[in-house]
Parts: structure tokens; sequence; C-alpha cells
């Protein structure tokens, strides 16, 4: 933590009249208030706080349109915010590392380069010479239980080798936050069950603070530290939970007696959020 | 493999040989007067002897010759206007109709047109095939800049990637099968109108100017031969560009 972060800490609010936006409560990573979007008049936020643990999963859940992919992207900076303030602990976006997954990784890689080349590509514009690549791409592949040939072109790999390639490309820069829209939602029941368990092996061995957003109930309690989910547009907090259960989790825990209790007060609230409107 | 690629080349020929066979057979049953229907032999030989003795061969690369600058000049005007243009939906927008006018417009109509300009040298052909060629390029490249997948632009923008560099490392690429597709359909347009141009406009020597002499001279075999050597030409253009297109794009089509 700096020292201007720690002042601001210590001038925190407590009744101060004019609260200091940037402060942030300690272990918060991103801090959002009074987040405003509409597109064409209608409104998708209006006027929405809300702040996300440091190197901790939260997922996103909600029901379709509620504005899950528009909430990440704002975030992520590639979508403009009508009104209100989006802080990674007191810092813009414009100096902080992000990585982003793509639900398309077919449109997100770049075919006309290899595999192991679409991974070097962040590196590069980062300006880091090749020996120094090599050897943090090393480092991250260990980290991976790859078997595939880095050495293919993304069009000859299979979707679920395509997203971990994606996943290894937003990694590689080690960013302080990682984004994923629906990152599995385009593979099959089997891969996306392998895929969680490697996105879930990295992430926590890398304490890397990750927004996922998904459309499967079960992925967004099973990888994450916090639920959070939304109303239909206008979006609101429905409800925003903690997920206790112990990692690493393994497929056991999908039949684990708390996670079937969390899985069931989820849907609860979904379907209350869903109906309310 | 090497089998299944042999079998590729036999269907490959069937073709040809049937048109060849076909010919032969209506001309030795007499069904078109043997004035008007040369054997394809005898077109063979006429071929033959007009390039060995006859300069055809000099003819054809004058011809391809023409066709070549044609296209470079095409190629080099055509694809940086057209990323300009792709790249900025207004200025599409607001030349849209001149693009499609001109590229309905049948280029031989226009030659009057630019001898005025050029004059009745050699200039004035190429500039018309350049003409033609360049809409086709231009069109292609600016529909391929615009079509740029956003994801990917995206995805490069996340990673921090300056304008620049977005478009250097990402619309360059994004945009180059389409920018093929307008290169071989360039280079096939420019052969066209150089040939046409080579006939009607007056000329010494190509393929163009050969097909109008054995026409006013009546010399069949060689007005025959001489539209098969430009078919060829035309084909091996295309294959060349082919060929290229798959070597460097190779992703096309796949992602
Ligand atoms: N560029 C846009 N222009 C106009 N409306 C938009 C645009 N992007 C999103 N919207 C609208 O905003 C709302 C939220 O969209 P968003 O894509 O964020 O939803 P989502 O929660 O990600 O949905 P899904 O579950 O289908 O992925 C939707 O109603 C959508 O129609
Ligand atoms: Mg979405």
């Amino acid at each position: 933590m700096t020292m201007a972060q720690r002042q601001r800490q210590e001038a925190a609010p407590a009744g101060a009249s004019f609260p200091d936006l940037r402060w942030f409560p300690p272990g918060t990573h991103i801090t959002v208030r009074g987040l405003k979007k509409s597109f064409d008049g209608n409104p998708v936020y209006v006027g929405f706080d809300i702040d996300l643990p440091k190197g901790k999963i939260v997922s996103i859940f909600g029901p379709n349109g509620c504005g899950k992919s528009t909430f990440i992207n704002m975030v992520a900076g590639l979508l403009p915010i009508d009104a209100g303030q989006i802080l990674f602990e007191g810092k813009t976006i414009a100096d902080t590392r992000i990585g982003y997954v793509f639900q398309n990784y077919r449109e997100a890689l770049f075919p006309w380069l290899r595999a192991i080349d679409n991974v070097h590509y962040p590196l590069r514009l980062m300006g880091i010479p090749k020996a120094e690549r090599d050897r943090r791409i090393a480092e991250l592949v260990a980290g991976f239980d790859l078997k595939f040939d880095l050495n293919r072109y993304p069009y000859q790999l299979s979707g679920g080798q395509q997203q971990t390639v994606s996943i290894m490309r937003s990694l590689v820069i080690e960013p302080e936050v990682l984004f994923l829209d629906e990152p599995f939602s385009a593979l099959d029941y089997e891969m996306t069950l392998i895929m969680r368990d490697q996105l879930q092996k990295v992430l926590v061995a890398r304490g890397v603070t990750t927004v996922l957003v998904s459309h499967d109930l079960e992925e967004a309690v099973y990888l994450a530290d916090k639920v959070l989910m939304l109303t239909r547009r206008p979006s609101r907090i429905a409800d925003y939970m903690d997920v206790d259960l112990p990692r690493p989790r393994d497929p056991s825990t999908l039949t684990d007696a708390r996670f079937i209790e969390l899985k069931a007060r989820t849907l609860e609230v979904f379907q209350n959020a869903v109906r309310a409107s | 493999m090497q089998s299944a690629r042999l079998s590729r080349y036999a269907w490959m020929a069937v073709g040809p040989l049937a048109l060849f066979l076909v010919w032969y057979a209506v001309h030795l049953a007499g069904l078109v007067t043997p004035k008007l229907l040369p054997s394809p032999v005898r077109t063979l030989q006429s071929v033959w002897t007009h390039t060995t003795t006859g300069g055809m061969g000099a003819d054809f690369l004058r011809t391809l010759w023409r066709t070549l600058q044609a296209f470079v000049i095409a190629a080099a005007f055509g694809v940086p206007i057209g990323i300009i243009i792709g790249a900025s939906e207004k200025l599409y927008r607001s030349i849209e109709f001149l693009i499609d006018f001109f590229r309905s417009t049948p280029a031989t109509a226009m030659f009057p047109l630019f001898m005025i300009i050029f004059g009745l040298g050699d200039f004035s052909k190429i500039a018309v095939a350049a003409f033609a060629a360049w809409l086709v390029v231009l069109f292609n490249v600016a529909y391929g800049v615009m079509n740029a997948r956003q994801t990917r632009i995206l995805a490069a923008k996340v990673m921090g990637a300056s304008r620049a560099r977005i478009f250097k490392d990402v619309m360059f690429y994004e945009c180059l099968p389409q920018t093929f597709v307008g290169l071989r359909t360039a280079v096939s347009l420019a052969l066209v109108v150089i040939v046409v141009a080579e006939m009607f406009i007056g000329s010494d020597d190509g393929l163009g100017k050969r097909i109008i002499d054995s026409q006013i001279t009546f010399d069949l075999p060689q007005l025959y031969g001489t539209i098969l050597v430009s078919g060829i030409l035309g084909y091996g253009l295309n294959l060349i560009f082919l060929g290229l297109e798959k070597w460097l794009v190779h992703w096309s089509g796949r992602a």
C-alpha cells in the first residue's frame, strides 16, 4: 500500500460531510460509486454502488439482458460510463493492469499468430525483451496442465484449448484484475468442468482479483468467493452473498451439502428478483 | 494422401478433356462448318507455330506486362485508400454511391474519356484497366476493414495497444482475407480490360491485337488459339494469387 493510499484510508469518512470517494475499505480492490448507464434512453444502471474484494473471485449472476456484460465492460474500461466513479485501490483504470477473457475465444485470439505468439503479444506491447518474455511464459505454462502444442495456430486447437490460450494471454501480464465474461459458455459440459478447475487453480495460486460473469448458477457458486446477484434492468443488487466453501474445490464439492444449500439460496434470490419486476 | 491428391488432379482434368473431345467430335462429325470451327488439333498447332515463329510469346508478355502495371497501380492506390475509407463510417457512406456507381459502369465504356485524357499511347489502356481494378481493390479493402472482428480490436485495446498498434497488428491482418479477394478479382478484371483495349483502342502488339487481326484476316485457328492463350494467362494469374493467398492468409475461412 502506498503512502497516499494509507493517508486516504486514515482520512476515511466517519462522519465527514464531504466523503472522499477515493476512500476504500481495507481488503477492497474495486469501488464502484453512483454508476449510471443507459442505452438510447433506456436505463441499465441508475446509481449503482458496489465494492469488490481484493484477490478474490466475484461471480456476477442475473437474468438475461440485466446488464452483466455492460457492468464488466464499464469496469474494464471498454465501455464509457454516463456518470459515477470506478476506482481500483484509488487508481483509475488507466493506471491498472487488467486482463480480459472474452466469451467468443474464436474472435478474441489472433489467428495469424501461433498460440504461443498470442501469449507473447501483450508482453510485446509492454516492450518486454524476448528473454524475459520467454521466462515469464515458461513460468505461466508450468501452472497450467497443458496437453497441446502452443506452436499451433488457434484454428488448429479445440474450443477449450483456445480458451485456455486466451486465459494464458490475459494472465501473462500478471494483471491486478481479471475479467471474464461467460468464458466457458461456448464449451461442452465436460470441457467446462476441466476448465473451471484449471481456472480455479491458477487464480487461487496467483491471488488475482477476478470478476466473472456466468449464466450458470452452479459455476457462479462453485468458483466464487462472493456471488453478486442482479435484478432485471435497471439493475440493482438482489443479493451479494459470501461463498464460504473451502478451497480447493473439486467436482465432489458439487454434491457437498453446504454447496447445495448456497445454490438453493441463490436460486431463490434469482427467482424472486425475476418475479419482482 | 498422395493418391488422394493424384485423384484430385485426375478429376480436375476431366472437364477440359471432355471439352476437347466434344470439340473434336463436333468437328469430325462436321456439325459446324470447319471454316467457323477448326479442329482442336489444328488450333493447338497454330498456337505452337505462332509461338515459335510468329511472335505470340512476345504478345503474351506485352499483355501480361500491361496487366501487371495496371494491377500494381490499382493495388498501390487501392489498399491504403481502402483502409482509410473503411476506417471511417462517415467517409464510406459519403462515397458509397460513387464506388458502386463506377463499379457498375462498364470500364470499357470509358475508353474514349481516357483516350482524351491520356492520349492514344499505351498508358491510356493501362489507366482504364487500373481504374477499373482500383475500384475493386478499394471496395474490398474498405469492406474488410469495416467487417473487422470487433472483439479482436477490443482484445488489443484491453491489452493496452495504441490506435496505431491496433491498425498495424490487428486491422491490417483482419482485412487481409478480403483484400486478397479484391486483388484476385482486380487482376482478372485488369486482364479483361487490357485485352479489350488492345483490340479496340488500337495497339501495335498484345493478345488483344492478335485476336482482332486474326478476325480481320479470318485466321480462325489463330483466333481460337489466341483466345485459349488469353484464358491460360487469366487462369495462371488467378492460380498464382490463390497460392499467395493460401500461403499468406493461412487462417482465411478457418477463424
Ligand atoms: N450497445 C448497446 N446498444 C443498445 N443497447 C444495449 C447495448 N449493449 C447492451 N444493451 C442493452 O443493455 C442491456 C444489458 O445488456 P448486457 O449485454 O449487459 O446484458 P447481459 O446481462 O450481459 O445479458 P446476457 O445474459 O444476454 O449476456 C440489454 O437490455 C441490452 O439490450
Ligand atoms: Mg452478456
